[in-house]
């Protein structure tokens, strides 16, 4: 496939607004100003494009949500958090083409009557904000934005929002919050974000990758956007590779090719001519496959079918030598450490499966720690808690029970009676709000 | 050649921080700030950063002149400060190493660099040393997994990170 996405990865200054113009920048935007928002809309939702953050939900339905007749300003929040383990894509398209991703948010901003966009970064992309702030600048002084955008009577307005160390903050209704300047915690939804979203006003939100892939289907059209890869499944996806491969990085494909083309073509072969064990293919709180499911198509559908969640495209590829044990035991630290801690199910489920795993790999495992372990995972997922973290730590836990329970068998199988003396205490997690960890 | 590019930060000692107050150049970029926002709360994490570069840390005193400005009440704004990991209400060393722990880096050997930095530097995770040159933090994944293990120091990404590379860079850093 021709790249799209990263059509300017190999021009030198990349960067630049003249390097975006000669590759073909901002003339989408012209097209999309004398279209009506309207037929934007439609266009995207005949497109197929599909949400690229995480869930995967219909760019123009959602778009379609938003209630025009209402008196209240409407706001369009660019998600650039990229906090989920496995995935640097958005990063990437940022380093590689900023203009493309402004230009996405002028297009996307329109469509809903937008006046006023944030683009949310996460706190430690400081030469990322500096990249879109020196973009934002160049945008605004060839009027692609601010007043009466090229002469069209269209106002809009980009700021750069940036975050401080909080990955919760990617879930939207956190990020609405932590834009108002609160603590990012996610709020009840329903009312969702198409009606009651920032500052109680009408928010669409999208990731980078979504709105970047705006301006193309506006250039070539819907149907050209949805040639690509198969029904349901449209358009070129950004696939983030790392972990024990030969050559990680991201890679723009179709969706819908194998992981075994992605992982013995793109990146040549798992390090070292070890032996695949599994891989995870949709950031880290998707639920890891085994190796037999190699041939599975990376997209939406095809991933859910196999028991997984494709996410963010992110895929963290495990040779022979992973100990799934110590896997488990990694992820939990993440999720726990990163738990907002509203609600019980994830505060505390998290933090005791935590325990438990930690207890299994200092060899004290006890037979109905499995048991266990399953029934957090299923207090603290499927709507039992304010948002989807709570499904994100149990994800890991499926994946590893389902695929890989014989090593955890094995190490409780080989486990010491419980010392009489206490054990030493476990370092304890640093949760939201303490220096340190 | 040399690999190592970051300034080190510099901490406001206490006893200056008693009484903040903000200059003329710190009240025209709070001004700009507040015009991005139809609430003056929302430009809460902004100025927290503005002052965080501005004097390196955020103590109790700073976060009262914060929440005096945007008119919250000082509980509030300790609350916000302290729920985000990179807002320091204690100074830190020059130099802030963040080493990833998560999934991605650690496969490609990031444990080695944090067990390297501990006894090299002589101090655990979230301590300072006693010149006050290095703060050591383990962090959670930095969003350039497919680059690790990745280091991050003050502002700056180092990537695809190694022992060697971690001396040589340690080493480099300006006073
Ligand atoms: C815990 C959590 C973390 C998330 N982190 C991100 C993120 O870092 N970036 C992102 O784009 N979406 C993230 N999401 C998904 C967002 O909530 C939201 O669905 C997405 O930004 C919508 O954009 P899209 O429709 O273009 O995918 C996260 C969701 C959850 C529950
Ligand atoms: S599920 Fe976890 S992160 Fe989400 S709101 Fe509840 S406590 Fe917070
Ligand atoms: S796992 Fe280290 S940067 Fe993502």
């Amino acid at each position: 496939m021709e790249p799209i996405l990263l059509r300017a990865e190999h021009e030198t200054n990349s960067k630049a607004l003249t390097t975006s113009l000669k590759l073909g920048g901002y003339s989408a935007l012209k097209k999309a100003l004398i279209m009506n928002p309207e037929d934007i809309r439609e266009e995207v939702k005949k497109s197929g494009l599909r949400g690229r953050g995480g869930a995967g939900f219909p760019t123009g339905v959602k778009w379609g949500f938003v209630p025009q007749d209402l008196p209240k300003p409407k706001y369009l929040i660019c998600n650039a958090d990229e906090s989920e383990p496995g995935t640097f894509k958005d990063r990437k398209l940022i380093h590689t083409d900023p203009h493309m991703l402004i230009e996405g948010i002028i297009i996307s901003s329109y469509a809903i009557n937008a006046h006023t966009a944030y683009i949310y970064i996460r706190g430690e992309f400081y030469e990322e904000v500096q990249i879109l702030e020196q973009a934002i600048a160049e945008a605004y002084k060839k009027h692609y934005l601010g007043k009466n955008i090229l002469k069209t009577g269209y106002d809009l307005d980009v700021y750069v929002h940036r975050g401080a160390g909080a990955y919760i903050c990617g879930e939207e209704t956190a990020l609405m919050e932590s834009i108002e300047g609160k603590r990012g915690q996610p709020r009840l939804k329903p009312p969702f974000p198409a009606v009651v979203g920032l500052f109680g006003c009408p928010t669409v939100i999208n990731n980078v990758e979504t709105l970047a892939c705006v301006p193309h289907i506006i250039e070539r059209g819907a149907d050209w956007f949805a040639s690509i890869g198969r029904p349901r499944n449209t358009g070129p996806k950004l696939f983030c590779v790392s972990g024990h491969v030969n050559r990680p990085g991201v890679y723009e494909l179709p969706l819908s090719v194998t992981y075994r083309e992605i992982i013995e073509k793109h990146c040549g072969g798992v390090r070292d001519g070890k032996k695949l064990k599994g891989f995870i293919p949709g950031g880290s709180s998707a639920p890891v496959l085994p190796a037999s499911a190699i041939d599975i198509k990376a997209d939406f559908d095809s991933v859910a079918e196999a028991g997984s969640m494709f996410g963010s495209g992110a895929l963290i590829v495990l040779d022979e030598t992973t100990d799934m044990v110590w896997l488990l035991e990694n992820l939990l630290t993440f999720y726990t450490h990163e738990s907002c801690g509203q609600c019980t199910p994830c505060r505390e489920g998290g933090n005791w499966a935590l325990e438990i795993v930690r207890r299994i790999r200092r060899g004290y495992g006890r037979p109905e720690d499995l048991e266990t372990l399953e029934r957090i995972s299923q207090f603290a997922s499927r709507g039992m808690t304010l948002c989807p973290l709570g499904d994100a730590f149990c994800g890991p836990i499926t994946g590893v029970l389902t695929h890989f329970r014989g090593e955890f068998e094995q190490a409780i199988a080989k486990a010491k009676p419980l010392p009489k003396k206490k054990l030493p205490a476990l370092p304890v997690r640093s949760g939201r709000g303490t220096f340190g960890m | 050649m040399s690999i190592a590019h970051t300034q080190p930060l510099t901490m406001t000692p206490p006893e200056m921080l008693r009484d903040v107050h903000f200059d003329g150049e710190m009240e025209k970029k709070i001004s700009a700030l507040l015009r991005r926002y139809p609430t003056k709360q929302a430009a809460l994490l902004p100025v927290l950063w503005l002052c965080q570069e501005r004097w390196g840390w955020l103590p109790a005193s700073v976060l009262q002149a914060v929440a005096k400005r945007l008119e919250l009440s000082p509980a509030f704004v300790e609350g916000v400060t302290t729920f985000y990991t990179m807002y320091n209400t204690q100074p830190t060393g020059k130099y802030l190493v963040q080493v990833c722990t998560t999934l991605s880096c650690q496969l490609c050997g990031a444990s080695g660099l944090t067990a390297h930095l501990k006894e090299r530097l002589g101090i655990d995770s979230g301590e300072t040393t006693p010149d006050g040159r290095f703060t050591l933090l383990g962090v959670q994944c930095l969003g350039a997994c497919g680059e690790g293990p990745v280091v991050q120091i003050n502002n700056d990404y180092y990537t695809n990170v190694t022992v060697e590379m971690l001396d040589q860079i340690l080493d480099e850093l300006p006073e």
